[in-house]
């Protein structure tokens, strides 16, 4: 999905990217979707439910939420609300966009430098994510700043370097092993004294499964909230978007120790759909903030909601 | 979360009571149920399907009533038909050729590869005494090189260096020559991570296969991926000959339906797991282990078998009717602790548990939170009979004598105490007639045909709830 063209590596800030163009690529590549399932069919069958459920499932949409939603379909198909494939077709991605928030957009407007804290489990794409965060604040005017809180993983200090670099902005790092609330803290410190819109956090992946490092998440807050109660601003869980049902545990695990407000899905210039995006949002009514379609600076689009369902049936 | 696919499967058999082999109707309901569980497992649909077909099929002949009742025979057949398209013989490297032997990796971004290399190279040089080198042509990721670079030097291995400016295929090529001139025994190669609709990269990793001519091409993905296992994994198959599959992060609590996709799909061994993020957490493949978790319901068989097995039966029938009735004292809680003792520990049966996986580590924690069976076992050894019923007179002067008999303190002694109440006070919540209905259920999961419910002990009595966030009272 958001599948597009894929270009010379050292230069990402390609032509030619935006989504509506990337989707066109995915409907020439994807024939299969529900537009051409639904082409020539009259009535709504127990065959061609068969054929959506499978459609869902396979963008990890989850069983529960697809016959959730294949449940309303039956229901509107037998009161003849349901009348053709095409009322369906308007049906289905109505049913799916109310599982999503409407309003998914981050306002980073404040009259204090704004917090976004960044968690996810390991190689979610949280660090190459900041990395596109910054350069696309500081395309809205916005200065920012970065802070190095993945303090354990080999090099993952000398990475967020990197996106330092490329975007021309500070990163607040100490040496790895050093204690990552007090790196962010450092960091908030210093945003705060040079006036800097917007401090991002990087901190260390972590399976929702490890008590302790979950706690260690807890704390940073903990630090930060000392200091201002409203920060961090923002607490944005990354997601995988190849990921399976497993994101809904880490969502709800994340969500249980550190409080989020937001997510972003990575990774869908591939195949995957991050159809499990929808339970996430469903269960714990949090707006998807962005998604990542590639590695390069510009990689990044705000989330939304039309595109993203469009998209699972082109 | 996940229900237990036992009990369900309960529910589908629940006609076929006094028959002796499963029908189409019996099994069509089955079938049903495992179907969702893999699907909640995230095993692609496409493989979910060959899969069944064939395990439709056996169970149609399926003869019951041997010891097993319907729904256990069921489960056996499909625990060992995937069991048989997971496991796989050729578990391990195949390092023999002309050294260096080249291994690469392959796989989506941040799978897991540079920490796998760096696991592997450890696994080499400790276990197998090997002379390793490894190189990185991540050339795109920032600090990829330094990643691997500061890995090697945790593990005391040779690192060949290489930049950014470098073509990936000049730097494999003059690793390999290196580790020629050197005498390494293997040179392991770290890729950059890789879309597999990215013709252009994967172009490049064709080139450098080509390039070092691994004897190990291995697979790495990532045990929380979903659907698009099936893509990619057929993606890296077509592009590339893979030799074997690394499954990793499976310390977490992903039901990890990829295996069995990446499994069916490229018909490669899972040579590894990555078990965390340390470097010694690399684990030879256990088909068991996974096949019990993609199905959601622990290693539920050979729990029952090593529980009949250990457990004192009249002891445990015993504590459960004191239970009941709430009469549930101390010396009970010794003997269910040296069962459980018996049985490996605490660790060893949380492992086996139907829902364990779901559970994060935290509650685990908690839950396993200062069992320190010996100690405990001392301490109520100490108390007098009465003390063991009558909790309440242990106080001053009494619980110093406790303390200083069983070499604890004081303190360790308060710690068993509230252990204690608090196990009580769940047990009453639960009260007589919800435990009447959960040894019911138990007898359901021991033979849901009617067969005798063999016996009822603490450790198994708990396994309805564990699902449902109830803590272990000890
Ligand atoms: N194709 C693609 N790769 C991505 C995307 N976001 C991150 N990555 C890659 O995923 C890998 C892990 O990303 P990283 O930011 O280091 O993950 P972290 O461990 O969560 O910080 C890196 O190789 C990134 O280049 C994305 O949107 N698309
Ligand atoms: N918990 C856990 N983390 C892992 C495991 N394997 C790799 N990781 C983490 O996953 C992230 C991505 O790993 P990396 O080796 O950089 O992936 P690559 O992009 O494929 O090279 C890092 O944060 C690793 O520490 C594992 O088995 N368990
Ligand atoms: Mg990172
Ligand atoms: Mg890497």
């Amino acid at each position: 999905m958001f599948n597009f063209f894929k270009k010379d590596k050292s230069d990402k800030i390609e032509k030619g990217s935006t989504l509506k163009q990337r989707l066109a690529k995915s409907r020439q590549k994807l024939g299969s979707g529900l537009s051409s399932l639904l082409l020539g069919k009259k009535v709504i069958d127990e065959d061609l439910l068969d054929e959506l459920e499978m459609l869902l499932i396979t963008a990890d949409i989850g069983i529960n939420t697809t016959d959730k939603v294949l449940e309303s379909v039956r229901q509107n198909a037998s009161r003849k609300v349901l009348k053709d494939s095409d009322s369906l077709y308007e049906f289905l991605k109505d049913a799916l966009t109310k599982l999503l928030i409407e309003d998914n957009q981050l306002n980073t407007d404040t009259n204090e430098t704004f917090v976004i804290l960044v968690v996810g489990i390991n190689g979610a794409g949280k660090t190459t994510t900041i990395g596109k965060l910054a350069k696309s604040f500081q395309n809205q005017g916005k200065s920012v700043m970065l802070a190095a809180g993945d303090t354990f993983r080999a090099a993952a200090v000398e990475q967020l370097k990197v996106w330092g670099e490329r975007n021309e902005i500070p990163v607040v790092a100490q040496t790895t092993g050093s204690d990552a609330a007090s790196v962010i803290y450092d960091a908030y410190e210093s945003a705060k004294a040079k006036n800097i819109d917007i401090l991002i956090a990087d901190t260390a992946g972590r399976l929702h499964t490890q008590g302790n490092l979950m706690q260690e998440l807890e704390k940073i807050k903990r630090v930060l909230k000392k200091h201002n109660e409203n920060a961090p601003h923002e607490t944005m869980l990354v997601i995988d978007g190849g990921s399976g049902q497993n994101a809904i545990n880490q969502a709800k695990e994340f969500n249980k120790t550190v409080g989020l407000s937001g997510i972003s899905i990575t990774k869908l210039d591939g195949t995957a759909k991050g159809g499990v995006v929808f339970a996430i949002s469903d269960e714990l009514k949090l707006p998807v903030r962005y998604i990542g379609v590639g590695e390069g600076i510009n990689d990044l689009k705000p989330f939304n909601a039309k595109e993203f369902v469009d998209a699972l049936f082109e | 979360m996940f229900d237990n696919l036992t009990e369900r499967l309960s529910n589908s058999f629940k006609t076929l009571q006094g028959k002796s082999k499963l029908s189409q109707s019996n099994i069509k309901e089955a079938i049903r149920e495992v179907r969702r569980a893999l699907l909640e497992a995230d095993v692609a649909l496409e493989v979910i399907k060959t899969f069944l077909d064939r395990v439709q099929e056996k169970a149609l002949g399926l003869k019951v009533g041997e010891g097993l009742s319907p729904s256990q025979a069921f489960i056996k057949l499909v625990e060992t038909e995937l069991t048989d398209i997971i496991g796989g013989e050729n578990k391990t490297l195949d390092l023999k050729t002309q050294p260096p032997a080249v291994v690469m990796v392959a796989g989506l971004q941040g799978a897991g590869k540079t920490t796998s290399i760096a696991k592997l190279a450890h696994y080499l040089k400790e276990r197998e005494n090997k002379k390793v080198l490894v190189v990185s042509a991540d050339v795109y990721r920032p600090a990829a090189i330094e990643q691997l670079e500061v890995l090697a030097k945790q593990v005391g291995i040779d690192f060949f260096p290489s930049n950014i400016d470098q073509k990936p295929e000049k730097i494999v090529a003059d690793a390999k020559r290196h580790a020629q001139k050197q005498f390494h025994d293997v040179l392991l190669v770290d890729t950059a991570g890789r879309l597999h609709v990215d013709s252009e990269m994967m172009d490049e990793i064709q080139a450098l296969q080509k390039q070092v001519n691994p004897i190990e091409t291995l697979f790495v993905v990532d045990s929380m991926t979903g659907q698009d296992a099936a893509h990619t994994a057929k993606a890296f198959a077509d592009a590339l000959p893979l030799t074997g599959v690394i499954l990793t992060k499976t310390d977490g609590d992903a039901r990890g339906g990829a295996a069995l996709s990446v499994r069916h799909i490229t018909g490669k061994p899972i040579k590894f797991l990555g078990v965390g993020e340390k470097i010694d957490a690399l684990e030879p493949f256990h088909p068991e282990r996974i096949v019990s978790r993609l199905l959601g319901m622990g290693d539920v068989l050979s729990l029952v078998e090593e529980i009949s097995r250990k457990v004192d039966h009249k002891k445990a029938e015993k504590s459960v009717q004191k239970m009941a009735k709430g009469q549930f004292d101390l010396s009970d809680m010794r003997d269910q602790l040296l069962q459980m003792e018996q049985m490996g520990g605490m660790e060893a049966l949380m492992d086996k548990m139907p829902g364990m996986g779901q559970i994060p580590q935290s509650v685990k924690n908690q839950m396993m939170g200062g069992v320190d069976t010996k100690r405990m076992v001392a301490i109520i050894n100490s108390m007098t009979p009465k003390e063991r019923s009558h909790i309440k007179l242990i106080k001053g002067s009494r619980k110093n004598r406790i303390a200083k008999g069983s070499g604890t303190g004081p303190q360790d002694v308060n710690k068993l105490l509230k252990q204690f109440e608090k196990m009580q006070k769940q047990m009453k919540k639960m009260g007589g007639g919800k435990m009447q209905k959960m040894m019911a259920k138990m007898a359901g999961m021991q033979g849901d045909n009617g067969a005798p419910a063999g016996m009822p002990d603490l450790s198994k009595m708990k396994l309805p709830g564990m699902g449902g966030g109830n803590k272990f009272p000890f």
